[in-house]
């Protein structure tokens, strides 16, 4: 695809892949993004929803990490939190404990997806979003002008518009790093190398690898989230490793680019148009006979 | 602009078929350029938080620091920065950070400003001033030297450099309460692993973690509070190992572990204790390294009684005194020495100075050189068969620590227990190695000394020392904790972990040395260490004929800790206090008493980056609001010094792994921000113009002092070059020493820190030796440099057979070279090179000639590690289970519930809790979190980190929840019988009930970072924790205590109090509670 974009030495597609079967939710990974990208701190408030304060990606936050808290095993961990309290504790009935018998604390790094078919891109009528020649999906901050149509355009809900300014914002990717032979804040920051940043086609080999141990390992949940080519958005130039739905993290289990349809929309249009037209020059053309 | 420039013309008509891409790229786009690439230079540089000791690259442009990341070089972080090492930038340049000096006149109720010649001007005179009010030449009828009207809290965030002048300026000043964070963090950690192998470090490296087959995580929250280190944890995962964590709370450590094991707070002694039995009943032990290495096999005297024979007390323990004598302990054939004061040479006689002695926390001083024995050579029965050898005492000891035993005491199912055991037993032997990892959970208790020591038995059992994957690592939280001991701003210590000379009739240098060295290993060669250390101190002043000026040395009478202190400044002794990058207000035990204390200081000296709670106690305290201290009537004078950040001033941390690591300045530090070596050179310069030609004795040793190191740059920065070379030493001619064994008693040559001798050898910074890991083996020896003499894992002659051979070719790591006649391999040899295994010392020899080929402990008074501590521990030559201070159960194991030798404080604000009852009945865990640093200073002022845990909170199960009616999200209030406070409520699975003598317990999780001040705010959880202390190192228990839970938030103003007193009198709370034996 980059041979279209005009590039004089497109690079290879870069990527993310963020594998969160060794995400330890330290959160490097936001401050490491708002350090480099000096974006403002977004609020003070205890959500009361596990060790996320954050609670999603916005414009001042490029990088999220969620916490889900389930009564679920993870495949090949033990965890006796609630062997303990299964006996019988000779104490007035505990509600739910007799349920715990199983627990896992998932952590997943959420950003900005780079789709192969972006349609916050798509609907830009500035140009301010636009493809680098890594093939990543960048806001240029000079040209945005706050219209927001790319907003409702992302299945993601990843671009956001900033309050005080009314520009969108998103990751970068770094592009500004990437363009130097560096690596995104984020990945370089991640002690355990959750996020990891290469080229696209390197990545997902080692994510298929990753993948195919854990299934040996025996964590069936284990799969892989915007890998595939072939999906709504013709993949993600960020993918994930995850190791449940991907609604569990917040993920659209489905995505689709928005502007999908709007080939065939505008062929339809065309096509009523062309008709209407028809009819009108039938009126005509039957009138002088 | 040219029309082919226009946007719609690039995307029509340019190469960009897309008219997505390159055709609407901007210029600004095109342009784009890091601020990393236009940096005018790149200051290497360490993170200033937790001691992994992560590189950083500064990234300097206009004399401004523009960004801070990870150094990729670095073999341990390898470029990886956790959330705090990633807000380094802003931590060090953003706008929360002050700038001025402050001034709050007695009675004042704002701040003034004051400039800085001003403000360094007035803390000299009132360092004078106090000092001569408050001088104390005797202490009944001995003489001390010294005053206990002056303090200093702090050191463990500060450079080694900056320890150092801590240390020898108030020192010369007879100043001896002098303390920092190692003392509330990690001391017990010395004391355990100092008694038990003869150094008070972590035994390994982090990166050698990769190497471990299976990693028990105990007593730490490793991923949250260590992430960047825990990537090797990773690693090691990722190659097969079995990681297990043992923890109270289900954390971001669980989470990435295999196993998960839910422990009651505080008994982890009864767990260790349960393995150590499991591996002895079934004889799984590693027994050639226990019979060669350890002491399992030294016999003991007949008059020793355990704890079995006397229902939880060791044989020599004083009731009315709360102390143990170390008599009825001692190996046959080579009784203790006595801690200090003249040597005893009758076994079995006991010491006039008991008390004050265990007060004066010798039991710290074996960081680096094991407790002194009296002769070389114990009886040894090396088939282990003697009914008196440490191995069947041992036997006996733990034969009742069963898997029922354990389930009934920490709440853990036999089952899992049993899985525990089988892990480690399996993966230990000669091919393959296990290592356990701890930090404050294990520490922070009333015999948290034992915690430790109980790891080192088990370890030592399983041959898991000075092994590839091996051994035991100690997690220190602050960037140069560890240097904070070894350079030690503690009481008890001089640098090297020489012991402070303690108050005694009579007493030159000569019996100082005789009482305190060991006859055997390289502790016996204390005096050339002790001398080299005076002569470092007061150079030419120092000579044999004034005992190298030994007596310039103030003397202890007791404890001076820095509990102590608090007790000193309610009574009203202590009228002076430094605070240097410390939070008491906030980070101490009983939060409140250490407000109290400094209420009634005269005078206030805090060093920070901004206004941290224990520099506006008299502003906006808790104790404002309840009326219980007034602003207008406290008559406190507080400064506040801004302090440099990292950034701005050269010197080394070092790292939990005993690594020096050096760090360079970026820029100067602006405004009135100062490092703290600038301040305490240039106090001393200002002190010591304005005794100038003072004839009074007292002032000989401040004024004696060497006290002259160059000054560059715009404000007069001591080079920390010059006083690192001063603490590596210096041999007559001046010239650089490159090892401590050079060292002479005789005067010859000097050396500020014995242990770090060699940091300098070959007139080279070693410590700033930054050779990249990928350019290097995995030892990474070319990097920095570590105590003592480089070597990365400790006692590692153990990794060869006692013969000298590896024990496996899996494990190798230092091993005999028969043909050259060294020993070689791939670290540095913790041995005498050339001491060929089959080496055996004739039964007149001393000191290092002693040590035989097999003795891998050369700090050790017998050469071997020590299951049984025949001296050193102060509570027990073997670790036994007490319940913790304030505890809802009974101790199951024995009648004695509590640790009889603990240190209790009574006081109307330090209140203890009955046992059991239902006035306190939950347990309660403090911790910190991976998103804030401490006591706050660090994180919470810092808007990236305040905004990830804006609040404090408390965890619960949903069952405490459901029966105590709190609700996810809402508040609660938490009550002891010290204070009560409130917090948020996130009601989670990761908190579970236990099972602890048929009855469920439940526990609740506390992080502690909060005080009033900064961004994110809240109430401190130390306001609940009671002041206990552990015996042999004076650390405080608030890892457990009980509480009560209940919904709302607490009350405002006098009803707060009100509310606590109301709970101490429901519980029958009085003065003797919980004061017992």
């Amino acid at each position: 695809m980059t041979a279209d974009t005009g590039y004089e030495n497109p690079a290879p597609r870069k990527g993310f892949f963020t594998d969160t079967s060794v995400c330890i939710g330290c959160k490097a990974c936001e401050v490491a993004c708002k350090e480099w990208n000096l974006i403002p701190e977004d609020g003070l408030e205890l959500t009361g929803m596990s060790y996320d304060n954050t609670v999603g990606l916005g414009a001042d936050t490029w990088r999220h990490v969620a916490f889900i808290e389930q009564r679920k095993p993870l495949g090949g961990q033990e965890s006796t939190a609630s062997a303990a309290s299964t006996v019988d504790l000779g104490m007035p009935a505990m509600p739910g404990a007799a349920d715990r018998s199983e627990f896992r604390w998932l952590m997943a790094s959420d950003v900005c997806k780079h789709c192969t078919e972006a349609a916050c891109l798509d609907v830009c009528p500035t140009g301010a979003l636009f493809r680098t020649e890594f093939d990543t999906v960048v806001v240029q901050e000079d040209i945005c002008n706050g219209c927001g149509y790319c907003v409702p355009a992302c299945p993601y809900g990843v671009i956001d518009q900033r309050e005080d300014d009314g520009r969108v914002w998103k990751c970068t990717m770094c592009y500004d790093r990437v363009g130097d032979g560096m690596e995104p804040a984020c990945a370089k920051a991640c002690p355990t190398d959750s996020i990891q940043f290469g080229d696209l086609d390197e990545l997902r080999e080692r994510a298929d690898e990753r993948l195919a141990q854990l299934h040996d390992a025996g964590i069936d949940d284990a799969r892989l989230y915007g890998r595939d080519p072939d999906d709504g958005v013709g993949g993600n130039g960020a993918f994930f490793l995850l190791l449940d739905e991907p609604e569990v993290y917040g993920f659209p289990p489905a995505p689709k680019v928005t502007t999908r349809d709007l080939p065939a929309m505008w062929r339809r249009a065309g096509l009523a148009a062309a008709t209407l037209l028809t009819g009108l020059a039938a009126t005509f053309l039957g009138r002088k006979r | 602009m040219g029309l082919r420039d226009w946007p719609v013309y690039r995307q029509l008509r340019g190469p960009d078929r897309t008219g997505r891409a390159s055709a609407v790229q901007s210029r600004r786009s095109a342009e784009l350029t890091p601020r990393t690439a236009t940096a005018d230079r790149v200051a290497k540089s360490i993170c200033p938080y937790c001691a992994v000791g992560c590189a950083q690259n500064v990234y300097v442009r206009d004399e401004k620091v523009v960004q801070i990341e990870g150094d990729p070089d670095s073999p341990v972080s390898r470029g990886r920065l956790c959330p705090k090492g990633s807000a380094t930038l802003q931590l060090t340049t953003g706008s929360t950070r002050r700038h001025t000096v402050l001034y709050r006149p007695p009675h004042g109720t704002g701040w003034e400003e004051l400039d800085l010649d001003t403000a360094m001007d007035m803390v000299a005179d009132r360092v004078i001033a106090t000092r001569r009010e408050t001088w104390e030449a005797e202490h009944e009828g001995v003489t001390v030297n010294r005053t206990m009207g002056i303090a200093s809290l702090g050191g463990a965030t500060l450079d080694n450099e900056e320890n150092y002048l801590i240390k020898k300026l108030l020192t010369s000043l007879g100043v001896v309460q002098v303390e920092n964070q190692a003392r509330v963090c990690h001391s017990s950690t010395v004391v355990g692993l100092g008694t038990s192998f003869g150094r008070g470090g972590a035994t390994g490296f982090m990166q050698d973690l990769q190497h471990s087959d299976c990693i028990v995580i105990e007593g730490s929250n490793f991923a949250e509070c260590h992430p960047v280190g825990f990537q090797w944890v990773m690693k090691a995962k990722a190659r097969g190992a079995t990681v297990i964590h043992v923890d109270p709370r289900f954390t971001r450590t669980s989470a990435l572990s295999d196993l998960h094991v839910p422990i009651r707070a505080g008994t982890d002694i009864a767990f260790l204790g349960g393995i150590i039995n499991h591996v002895l009943e079934t004889d799984a032990i590693f027994r050639e390294f226990v019979v060669n290495y350890t002491n399992a096999a030294t016999i003991v005297t007949e008059d020793f009684q355990d704890t079995e024979d006397l229902d939880g007390l060791f044989s020599g323990f004083d009731t009315e005194a709360r102390t143990y004598s170390f008599d009825t302990w001692s190996y046959v054939g080579a009784p203790a020495a006595p801690a200090s004061g003249v040597r005893d040479r009758t076994p079995g006689q006991r010491h006039e100075d008991k008390q004050d002695i265990r007060d004066a926390g010798r039991g710290e001083q074996h960081g680096s050189g094991g407790a002194a024995l009296e002769g070389t050579s114990p009886e040894r029965d090396e088939t282990l068969q003697h009914p008196r050898c440490v191995y069947q005492i041992l036997k006996r000891h733990y034969a009742r620590y069963t898997p029922a035993m354990v389930q009934e005491v920490c709440g853990i199912p036999e089952e899992t227990f049993r899985k525990v055991c089988r892990a480690l037993v399996d993966n230990s032997g000669p091919e393959r190695t296990s290592q356990f990892c701890y930090a404050v959970g294990w520490t922070q208790h009333s015999t948290g000394a034992q915690f430790i020591r109980a790891a080192c038995v088990l370890q030592l059992l399983l041959g898991n020392i000075g092994r590839p994957g091996g051994g035991i690592q100690a997690l220190r939280g602050h960037a140069s904790i560890q240097g904070s001991s070894d350079i030690p701003t503690l009481f008890n210590l001089l640098p090297g972990y020489l012991p402070m000379p303690y108050a005694h009739h009579q007493q030159n240098l000569r019996s100082f040395i005789q009482a305190d060295a060991a006859r055997k290993g390289f502790w016996a060669n204390m005096e050339n260490y002790f001398v080299s250390l005076l002569k470092a101190w007061w150079g030419d002043t120092a000579t044999s004929d004034n005992d190298f000026c030994f007596d310039h040395l103030p003397r202890l009478t007791g404890s001076h800790s820095t509990y102590d202190t608090v007790m000193e400044q309610l009574a009203g002794r202590c009228k002076g206090y430094f605070l240097m990058g410390e939070n008491p207000a906030v980070g101490s035990a009983n939060a409140k008493m250490q407000r109290l204390g400094m209420a009634n200081l005269e005078w206030l000296v805090v060093r920070d980056f901004s206004l941290i709670e224990s520099a506006t106690w008299w502003q906006n305290g808790p104790e404002i609001e309840t009326g219980e201290l007034s602003t207008e009537e406290n008559a406190t004078e507080v400064f506040f010094f801004p302090a440099a950040a990292h950034t701005e001033k050269a010197g080394s941390f070092t790292n939990t792994n005993r690594w020096l690591q050096w760090h360079e300045a970026a820029v100067e530090p602006d405004g009135d921000a100062r490092s703290d070596l600038w301040f305490m050179y240039h106090l001393g310069l200002r002190i010591r113009a304005k005794l100038a030609g003072s004839t009074d004795p007292v002032d000989r040793p401040v004024l004696d002092l060497t006290w002259d190191y160059p000054v560059e740059g715009p404000h007069d920065e001591p080079s920390a070059d010059a006083v690192l070379q001063e603490i590596n030493g210096r041999d007559a001619n001046g010239d650089l020493l490159t090892a401590y064994t050079q060292l002479a008693a005789d005067g010859s040559t000097s050396c500020g820190c014995w242990i770090y001798c060699g940091v300098y050898a070959d007139g080279v910074n070693q410590a700033a030796r930054k050779k990249p890991a990928d350019e290097q083996d995995w030892i990474a020896a070319e990097w920095a440099w570590a105590w003592p003499a480089n070597r990365r894992v400790l006692y590692n002659r153990a990794s060869a057979r006692p013969d000298g051979t590896p024990w496996s070719e899996r494990k190798k790591l230092v091993w005999w070279d028969a043909d050259a006649g060294a020993w070689t391999g791939h670290d540095v040899p913790d041995f005498e090179r050339d001491k060929s295994p089959d080496y055996r010392p004739d039964k007149d020899d001393s000191g290092v000639a002693a040590l035989s080929g097999v003795d891998p402990f050369i700090m050790q008074a017998d050469g071997k590690g020590w299951l049984y501590a025949p001296a050193g521990v102060l509570d027990g030559p073997m670790p036994a289970h007490y319940e913790p201070q304030d505890s809802p159960f009974p101790n199951a194991l024995y009648r004695q519930q509590r640790n009889p030798a603990r240190l209790v404080y009574p006081h109307e604000h330090n209140r203890y809790q009955p046992v059991g009852g239902d006035t306190y009945p939950y347990v309660i865990t403090t911790y910190r979190l991976t998103e804030h640093f401490t006591a706050g200073g660090m994180s919470r002022s810092t808007s990236y980190l305040a905004e990830l845990q804006p609040e404090p909170f408390c965890e619960v199960s949903p069952e405490l929840a459901a029966s105590r009616g709190l609700e996810n999200g809402g508040w609660a209030t938490i009550v002891t019988a010290r204070n009560a406070i409130e917090a948020r409520v996130l009601v989670t699975d990761r908190m579970t009930p236990i099972r602890v003598q048929g009855r469920a317990v439940e526990q609740i999780g506390l992080p502690y970072h909060w005080g009033p001040n900064g961004l994110s705010t809240g109430d401190a959880a130390n306001e609940l924790s009671g002041i206990t202390l552990d015996p042999s190192s004076h650390i405080q228990e608030v890892k457990t205590f009980s509480a009560d839970i209940r919904p709302g938030r607490r009350p405002r103003g006098p009803a707060l109090p009100a509310l606590v007193r109301a709970y101490r009198d429901r519980a029958g709370v009085t003065e003797h509670t919980g004061t017992e034996v």
